[in-house]
């Protein structure tokens, strides 16, 4: 039996003997009559259930519709109900949306106004990213801009800057460290982690599945930490994506435009780097860049530790080199200069799972290729090394003719499927292609579409 | 007319319930607290395309924790059959099965979860058969609706084509499209003390829902009412496909007295119900050096899904959108309805004029390229002529007194034919000439990136089809506060109908915006209302509502004429305040004064579109009142590696008549074009061999995202009027600026044609994968 507690515009609320898989939503509209808060699609790919949550690291749009609410203890959480002031004056934003005409059929809406009072919370102001994770079918998004930046210069308002926070009720099942975590897992190796449930989610949603014992980990501090040294930089399993898109940037600037693009906003802000691995999707987006950049997987389990290559992790299609009670602990990734680029490809820029995503790290001395780390996503039933492609490339001059040469070996390395999001042979000419992309982008030639203007 | 000047009518007001959809305050049917009791519905769904239900054995779900009933079709008390049209649309399969995701059983429980949970427990045995999943499949099988093509023709299309001197073929695809509507299919019947049933409906039909609701519990229309506030989008997909819902709702409530309401889950709503017909379309001209056309034949394969639901009146307004915006002399359309084992195509924006007016821009898109010309001025060689101006006698583009037939294919005279004024607009505001030139000088040093950039018009034409639908009805209250209770037929699914109607009803009073009460959408207060279709809402609606003021206007004006000793002409309405003769007083006092005076404040209001005469079977008359006009420009860039894209910018000049709600009308314009953009771009509907569909989630459905609109993206309203005697000479606004979004996906091929030799012929969508695919069959001849 646990119990949570957790503000809910501005009120405390403790829960006791409640469904742990019962999601923030339900919550909301079943229990609370709080039916502002709109179910769109119930997989966290529309928005329409956006909610603000902080917590100490501050304020976050996030989908209620697949937060467990366990994963609410100790945070604050505002809905549309709460954007206004007790006494009605309305969120700047909210004010700007009714002038610009930024609300139609009025369902997304809720959804929009908090993910934009949390931007404007946060002060960001680049509104299409920001607004990723929302989809609109009625105004073509237009006038939603326009009042997200008409916004921007007011105030944040006064009840929306002091969000206060509840104490975290202490939880058997809600470890607060990786030795608690260690400890609990080894004991119940049957339990199922939770995250940041953005894939989790789906199964109680759509999956209809009954989860079983479930072990919440966002009370583990240490395992968001992020530390470096001379050599490495090491990313706890628990830093969120929106966390990682800020210290890889300066590294690797081109992974981090490809976090831009993982998912959204919202869905950054609660998944999880060792939650992207740990579930062994052959699409997940991280795998193949972190297999690029030479990254190792920290795998713990009690207190026995071990360190793998990331790539050998990945076994076969949903079989993963993971011991029954072992989890991940960290990341760590070689520093090294910037060769790295990292391509996605998805029918939608933003918000879309990858029909192919390639990571390129090539290093050439003296005009020759010393060096080839390369892995795809989409290609495979796991993300995976273009080990052909890759040897074909190390002792070869840096010109295009080796590139085109070598490209050829990638039908050695895959065979991908055809399904809903591309074709085989879209996806492996695709994949040849992103390899011509990158020498012309390491030769300072190379120029997406994302980059032209009117 | 004593009426003042200024009034709200024209005014850029924001929606109605603005304020109550950003607080989230605005409810929907699913916001509706329900008495305690209330059971939720689910339906279990068919596993294969085609076939025979041998058995079902739903003992796991009569089990299910909080199930309370399981409906199968013997269980229903009287019509099982939710369709529009021809009763060809069992709610519950009767043993047959069509499509995969048709329902079969129906699961009455305590909850939403505990329905889906014993929905999915069926266990289901079927003699499965080959199904129908592709139009090659339905057309070998002479699979259709009707009994064999229907054919539009004016004059000898074949001969003239063959005289003329140039010819042109070709084939495409365009795919159909999800509505993707926010909120969901939904509906909560809730059963009175005798035996009828109150419904909630997110619907753009109530009339339907109430009329499909009453055969299911064997009830007069009478017992049923249906009341619709607001939907959560509509887009065609709520006009027959809550049928579904309601029916389910109302005959679960009827059985077991308790309040029934049913949701679909995301994934069922995109599984079970219709979307966009998707075509193939086939098309050959003939035409001369300037690419003026002489004939022009189109094959429409129209892919109808499993029922016939309103698929005849979507391939009639294809046919009758095949000319677009050009004189054609000598056309033949022909219109095949094949009936496949996929969900059934149904209603949505544009109705079937969309798919029409894609055939005929391809087809001007080939010929301009094949003779290398400027596509604007090959489609204003072939415009429909002007109308005549004060008595002169109708004009070409080149100024010369034309002599053309300026009848479309089914024989109606274009009389208000705006784009030539309208495309010189465009074309100056959105700097088309200097920026093709800057595109083509850019594109010299691209390899990999080309930009494109096309201009597409839309003539849309206004009316239903079925005549008979072209009516509606209103009902007003004045109070004796002088307070006014608005009500009419029309739905609100967020194109802003309520407050254009308001906006009339206030200034048909003189009175503010603040008087006028907007209320739900009730079958018992107007009754026999047609769908919130074609664009009609507030044509149809404003006159309705308009009649019903001046009834009322009329009788206070008499009433106050003869009280003060004045004429009636010196009675006036106007900032809140009644003029009447040297006096003025309060709109209340008027209105307190009227009711003292046993003057009747209520009046109900009709209106009839005139004019109008169609055979849709010869495919003659005038189905149409007026039509709407709009052009587009869009520029995009492509990369051929990926075939990934962008819209750059577009610039959009639409015609909105008179506006009523000029910021509205924009909201619909912006909307509608990216939507229409969305659909010939990323948005692909994938079904696998057994007929299941793929793309049932926006995880695998792509509709636009918001940085998926132009970069730039200007808009502006044409300065007109309507020719016609419409409300306030405004002209329909929902469907017509769908079809800009046109010139996105022309100027796809505009960019991919610059990697190489040859017509790109992209199909649509145009996802990056078909950009990529025809890309590289220019550029390496694959």
């Amino acid at each position: 039996m646990m119990t949570i507690t957790f503000h809910l515009n501005g009120e405390e609320v403790v829960l006791q003997d409640f469904d742990p898989a019962a999601t923030l939503l339900d919550f909301l509209r079943e229990e609370r009559g709080l039916t502002g808060t709109k179910e769109g699609c119930n997989e966290g790919d529309c928005g329409a259930c956006t909610v603000m949550v902080s917590d100490p690291t501050g304020a976050k749009p996030l989908n209620s519709c697949i937060l467990f609410l366990p994963q609410l203890n100790g945070k604050s959480v505002r809905t549309v109900e709460g954007a206004a002031d007790t006494d009605g004056t309305l969120h700047p934003v909210q004010d700007a949306m009714i002038t610009h005409h930024g609300s139609q059929c009025g369902f997304c809406t809720p959804g929009f106004v908090m993910s934009m009072v949390t931007a404007h919370k946060n002060g960001a102001t680049d509104h299409d990213v920001q607004l990723a994770g929302n989809l609109c079918r009625c105004t073509g998004y237009a006038p939603i801009i326009r009042a997200a930046e008409a916004a921007a210069k007011a105030p944040v308002p006064q009840w929306i800057s002091k969000e206060t926070l509840p104490t975290a009720t202490p939880a058997a099942n809600m470890p607060r460290s990786a030795d608690e975590l260690a400890v609990l897992y080894e004991a119940k190796p049957e339990a199922r982690l939770v995250a940041g449930a953005t894939d989790l989610g789906l199964w109680v949603t759509k999956g209809l599945r009954d989860l079983g014992e479930m072990i919440f980990l966002d009370g583990c501090a240490d395992l968001k930490e992020v530390s470096e040294n001379e050599h490495e930089i090491r990313i706890g399993a628990m830093v969120d994506m929106n966390r990682l898109r800020e210290v890889i940037t300066p590294l690797h600037p081109s992974y981090g435009e490809m976090i831009r693009r993982f998912a959204s906003q919202q869905v950054r802000a609660a998944a999880t780097l060792g939650g992207n691995i740990a579930n062994g999707s052959p699409i997940g987006d991280n795998p193949p860049a972190l297999i690029a950049l030479g990254a190792h997987l920290h795998l713990r389990q009690g207190n026995n530790r071990r360190v793998i290559a990331l790539e050998d992790f990945f076994v076969d299609y949903g079989k993963q080199d993971r011991k029954p009670g072992e989890f991940i602990e960290a990341v760590s990734l070689p520093r090294q200069a910037d060769r790295l680029r990292v391509y996605k490809l998805s029918k939608r820029f933003d918000q879309d799972i990858s029909a192919v995503l390639g990571a390129f790290n090539v290093s050439v001395t003296d005009d020759q290729i010393t060096a080839a780390r390369i892995a795809f996503g989409g290609l495979a039933g796991r993300p995976k090394r273009a080990s052909h492609l890759e040897a074909a490339l190390i002792g070869q001059p840096w010109n295009e003719a080796s590139i085109a040469a070598a490209a050829a070996e990638l039908d050695r390395d895959f065979s991908p499927l055809s399904d809903m999001r591309a074709s085989a042979p879209y996806r492996l000419e695709t994949a040849r292609n992103m390899l011509s992309r990158y020498f012309a982008d390491l030769n300072g030639t190379g120029q997406s579409v994302l980059e032209v203007r009117s | 007319m004593n009426l003042g000047k200024n009034l709200p009518v024209g005014k850029p007001l924001p929606h109605d319930a603005a304020k109550l959809h950003v607080t989230g305050k605005a409810r929907y049917v699913d916001d509706t607290p329900l008495p305690r009791g209330s059971l939720h519905l689910a339906f279990g769904l068919s596993t294969i395309a085609k076939g025979r239900i041998t058995a079902m054995d739903l003992a796991d779900v009569e089990t299910s924790p909080d199930v309370v009933a399981v409906l199968r079709a013997d269980d229903l008390p009287f019509t099982n059959d939710v369709s529009p049209s021809i009763h060809d649309e069992p709610l519950l399969s009767d043993g047959t099965v069509h499509y995969l995701g048709q329902p079969l059983f129906l699961v009455v429980a305590k909850s939403h979860r505990a329905a889906r949970v014993a929905a999915r427990k069926g266990v289901i045995t079927y003699a499965e058969e080959d199904a129908l999943l592709t139009l090659d499949a339905a057309l070998a099988a002479d699979s259709r609706f009707e009994d064999g093509p229907r054919i539009y023709q004016k004059g000898d299309a074949a001969t003239a084509i063959a005289a003329a001197l140039n010819q042109i073929e070709g084939t495409f695809e365009l795919g159909g499209q999800e509505h993707f509507y926010l909120e969901g299919q939904a509906a909560l019947a809730l059963p009175q003390e005798d035996g009828g049933m109150l419904v909630n409906s997110s619907t753009q039909h109530p009339t339907e829902i109430q009329h499909k609701v009453a055969e299911a519990i064997g009830l007069p229309m009478h017992a049923v009412r249906v009341e619709t506030r607001r939907m959560g989008g509509g887009f065609g997909g709520k006009e027959s496909q809550g049928n579904a819902l309601a029916v389910a709702c109302a005959v679960a409530a009827a059985r077991t007295g308790k309040p029934c309401k049913m949701r679909y889950d995301r994934d069922d709503d995109m599984v079970i119900t219709g979307k966009r017909h998707a075509f193939r379309i086939s098309y050959r001209a003939g035409y001369d050096d300037q690419g003026r056309l002489a004939g022009v034949e189109f094959i429409h394969l129209v892919n109808c899904g499993w029922a016939q639901d309103l698929s005849l009146p979507v391939a009639d307004r294809a046919m009758l959108h095949s000319d677009n915006a050009y004189a054609i002399p000598a056309i033949r359309i022909e219109s095949h309805r094949l009936k496949t084992n996929l969900q059934s195509a149904t209603a949505y924006r544009g109705f079937g004029g969309p798919q029409g007016m894609v055939g005929i821009e391809r087809l001007m898109d080939h010929i301009a390229y094949d003779l290398g010309l400027d596509p604007v001025e090959l489609r204003r060689r072939n415009y429909y002529d002007a109308p005549e101006e004060e008595g002169s006698p109708p004009r070409n583009v080149s100024g010369k007194v034309s002599s053309r037939d300026n009848t479309t294919p089914y024989g109606m005279e274009v009389t208000d034919f705006e784009l030539h004024a309208l495309t010189d607009q465009l074309l100056e505001s959105a700097d088309y000439q200097r920026r093709k030139a800057e595109i083509a000088e850019w594109n010299k040093g691209q390899s990999h990136l080309k930009r494109g950039l096309a201009f597409s018009p839309v003539k849309f034409g206004i009316s239903f089809t079925l005549t008979h639908l072209n009516q509606a009805g209103a009902l007003v209250h004045v109070y004796q506060d002088g307070s006014v209770h608005l009500n009419h037929g029309g739905t609100e699914m967020g194109q802003g109908l309520f407050q254009k109607v308001a906006q009339v009803a206030a200034s048909r009073f003189g009175i503010s915006m603040e008087k006028v009460k907007i209320t739900a959408t009730d079958t018992a207060k107007v009754p026999n209302t047609s769908a919130t279709a074609a664009s009609s809402g507030s044509d149809l609606n404003g006159m309705a509502v308009k009649a019903a003021c001046d009834t009322i206007r009329d009788r206070m004006t008499a009433f106050l004429a003869e009280r003060h000793q004045t004429q009636p002409c010196a009675v006036v309405f106007d900032g809140d305040r009644v003029r009447i003769g040297a006096e003025e007083i309060p709109f209340e006092a008027a209105a307190k004064q009227c009711y003292e005076g046993r003057i009747s404040l209520s009046a109900t209001g009709f209106y009839k579109t005139p004019s109008l005469k169609w055979d849709r079977i010869k495919g003659e008359g005038r189905p149409f009142f007026y039509f709407a006009y709009g052009a587009s420009v869009t520029e995009v860039v492509v990369d051929r590696l990926t075939g990934e894209n962008r819209i750059l910018r577009t610039d959009i000049v639409h015609d909105a008549g008179a506006s009523l709600n000029p910021d509205l009308d924009i909201g619909q314009v912006e909307g509608g074009y990216v939507q229409g953009a969305g659909w010939l771009t990323t948005e692909e509907l994938v079904w696998d061999g057994k007929g299941a569909l793929r793309t049932h989630a926006p995880s695998t459905y792509k509709i636009p995202a918001c940085s998926d609109r132009p970069d730039v993206f200007n808009v502006a309203l044409y300065q007109g009027e309507n020719r016609e005697e419409t409300i306030y000479r405004s002209k329909a606004v929902g469907e017509p600026p769908f079809m800009l979004g046109i010139s996105a996906w022309l100027a796809l091929s505009n960019a991919v044609a610059q990697f190489g030799e040859g017509y790109p012929a992209l199909n649509a969508p145009a996802t990056a994968e078909e950009v990529w695919r025809c890309s590289r069959r220019l550029t390496d001849g694959i």
